[in-house]
């Protein structure tokens, strides 16, 4: 066996450059494989914690007869005393925070210029609302604040507030009528995430609850877990009587499938990106079995089988193939560790499916997915390198002695 | 005994719509330790005949002989397990494996026998030896010259101790001296171990060592003439 791969690398010295060429050929193909599928990895993960951070939580507890879609106020849909609730859930072991929310929908206007917003009444004690407290400038508004309000950056941007400044906010009450308040401006905060924080406003829980006819009721109990995999133990010890209990993945049904949508993408990506480095390792190895026509006839004629020879171009494809990935893989590496450090900005990607995507995407790399890049372009090259193998094979040693001279 | 047996063999190549007959119905029956000449002029068929008792190719119709055995219905694989055991080649060009250094060219039919290490490295160092190529066995092919390049085909074609070595026009690129040099080896060798010789050649100085000529001539046999062993 030893003396096989001793050939086989002899014999890719003796085309240095073209053995070099189609090593760098799989190497770059690796490297820009492991690097988008790190970039995937990295979106997509970032894209779910953002989304359970920000929007669904790990669970939520909400009323029977909730409707997420409608952001109603009315008390028919809401959870009553919702802090005693909370309070319980956050007695179990492996809750990390559970805090009321109230949700309602209104309309924030600056003199000629007004914008939809969703209105969100937290609890200013809870960690579960530290995402909003990454303050730009000014301050989280309190408990008790009557006319405090946080609104996002580029909220503020567009309608050009500054802390201290006022706005116009209009809300869908309770009983199906519209209110409207002046709020003063405390803090403007950034999630990392430009298009959730255009359409979002923060008021403290009990002013949300008085200013939209909610009283004593909440929209949900935002419930954040020690460990997000629990989710479905916790919310089956859930009280469910008149509640409905719904888990992250079933918040985020959408958002798990285009998980799995994008691991079967990249697999495709791979096969397309590995064939082609494939051929170019093809074709070096049928030029090589061309050039060396009348050594495969001498080997043939000493008494080399059909099965050694292809062994012989396996050991060639196989040193290839460890060249190329270890250097494509370690380059492929080295980019992903990179941006994951210094991340990728691509501003406002907008928020679709109810997937929320940061302002920034850091690739992130498994191991999981490194070894099968790594295994599948291993593979894939000398299951490639087979069909230039088998033909050498084949060659009948008469006509191989002859193509020599 | 004999080491090889032709029984009325004929060879057709056929390219397209020609066909051209090498062999045209030849008997001939190779002997132990005889050291034999093939002449004829060019297209005669001695390299086809070669061919066919080296069991590289196959004849049309007719029936080979090796070693006793019958070779006309084995396969590939059975094929060159029967060349790796029986019968060695040297060719016109220096066949030697270019990557490979001269101790392992000639090591290389050892390796395809399984052969262990030791038995490897004494067989092969002896072989040089014998072929007077000890001090360049780790040259590659290309530092050699052809008169030792050719030495050292020579002594990958003994390597393992075939019966019977088949030489296709073995001094046919080798100046006077080297090609005296590489028939005086290839004699030695013949009396020393009895190995059977049989060279295609048009080289005078070929066929004067040799004990019998069998002369070709459009693809039959004309002449076989046993000459007295010098
Ligand atoms: N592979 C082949 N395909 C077609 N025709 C062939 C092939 N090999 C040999 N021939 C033909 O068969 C005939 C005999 O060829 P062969 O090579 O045996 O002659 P030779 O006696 O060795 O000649 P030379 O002295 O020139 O080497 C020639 O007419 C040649 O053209
Ligand atoms: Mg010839």
């Amino acid at each position: 066996m030893m003396n096989y791969f001793k050939m086989a690398y002899r014999n890719l010295g003796r085309h240095r450059r073209r053995s070099v060429l189609s090593g760098l050929a799989l190497a770059m193909g690796t490297a820009l494989l492991m690097f988008v599928a790190a970039f995937f990895q990295g979106e997509m993960r970032s894209s779910l914690e953002t989304t359970l951070r920000l929007n669904t939580g790990h669970i939520q507890v909400r009323d029977a007869d909730y409707d997420p879609d409608k952001l109603s106020v009315a008390w028919d849909y809401l959870i009553e005393n919702p802090d005693q609730v909370a309070a319980q859930i956050e007695t179990l072991d492996q809750v990390q925070a559970a805090t009321p929310r109230l949700l309602a929908s209104g309309i924030v206007s600056v003199r000629d210029d007004s914008s939809g917003v969703e209105i969100m009444g937290v609890d200013p004690a809870s960690s579960a609302n530290d995402p909003y407290r990454h303050l730009v400038s000014g301050d989280f508004v309190t408990a008790d604040d009557r006319e405090g309000i946080v609104i996002g950056y580029p909220l503020a941007e567009s309608l050009g507030l500054k802390v201290g400044g006022q706005l116009t906010l209009l809300i869908n009450t309770s009983d199906g009528n519209v209110d409207e308040q002046v709020f003063t401006v405390r803090g403007i905060f950034t999630t990392g995430s430009t298009a959730y924080d255009k359409g979002i406003v923060l008021l403290p829980l009990a002013k949300a609850q008085a200013f939209s006819g909610a009283e004593n009721h909440a929209s949900m109990i935002f419930v954040l877990l020690k460990d997000r995999e629990q989710a479905e133990a916790v919310a089956a010890a859930m009280p469910s009587q008149n509640f409905q209990v719904k888990t992250w993945r079933e918040l985020n049904s959408l958002l798990v499938l285009i998980n799995d949508f994008s691991n079967a993408y990249i697999t495709f990506i791979n096969l397309i990106v590995l064939g082609v480095t494939a051929t170019v390792i093809i074709n070096t190895l049928l030029m090589s079995v061309f050039e060396r026509t009348r050594e495969i006839g001498i080997l043939t004629a000493i008494g080399m089988k059909g099965r050694q020879i292809i062994t012989l171009f396996l050991a060639e494809a196989s040193l290839l193939a460890l060249g190329g990935v270890t250097f494509g893989s370690l380059a492929g590496w080295a980019l992903s560790a990179y941006f994951a450090k210094v991340g990728i900005y691509f501003g406002d990607l907008g928020i679709s499916q109810g997937m929320i995507l940061d302002d920034r995407i850091y690739p992130y790399l498994t191991l999981d997915s490194a070894i099968n890049l790594i295994v599948t372009a291993f593979i894939i090259t000398v299951l490639a390198s087979l069909y230039p193998a088998r033909l050498a094979s084949r060659m009948e040693p008469v006509e191989a002695l002859h193509g020599a001279k | 005994m004999e080491v090889a047996k032709l029984t009325d063999v004929t060879r057709v190549y056929k390219i397209g719509e020609v066909e051209t007959r090498a062999l045209n119905g030849v008997s001939i029956t190779i002997g132990d330790g005889e050291f034999t000449s093939l002449v004829g002029p060019s297209g005669s068929g001695k390299t086809t005949l070669l061919q066919l008792i080296g069991c590289l190719d196959q004849p049309t119709s007719g029936k080979v002989i090796i070693d006793g055995k019958e070779t006309t219905n084995l396969n590939r694989n059975q094929r060159a397990n029967l060349r790796k055991g029986t019968i060695g080649f040297v060719f016109q060009f220096f066949a030697l494996i270019p990557t490979l250094t001269a101790y392992e060219n000639v090591e290389m039919p050892l390796l395809l026998n399984g052969k262990n290490s030791t038995e490897r490295k004494q067989r092969v160092l002896e072989l040089l030896k014998a072929v007077d190529m000890s001090e360049r066995a780790h040259h590659r092919p290309d530092q050699l010259s052809g008169g030792q390049q050719q030495r050292v085909a020579v002594a990958r074609a003994l390597a393992t101790n075939p019966k019977l070595i088949l030489a296709d026009e073995p001094t046919a690129n080798l100046d006077t001296e080297n090609g005296e040099q590489v028939m005086e080896i290839m004699k030695r060798l013949n009396k020393e171990t009895g190995t059977t010789f049989v060279f295609a050649t048009h080289d005078p100085r070929v066929i004067k060592y040799a004990t019998r000529v069998v002369t070709l001539r459009d693809g039959v046999i004309e002449k076989d003439n046993h000459t007295p062993a010098k």
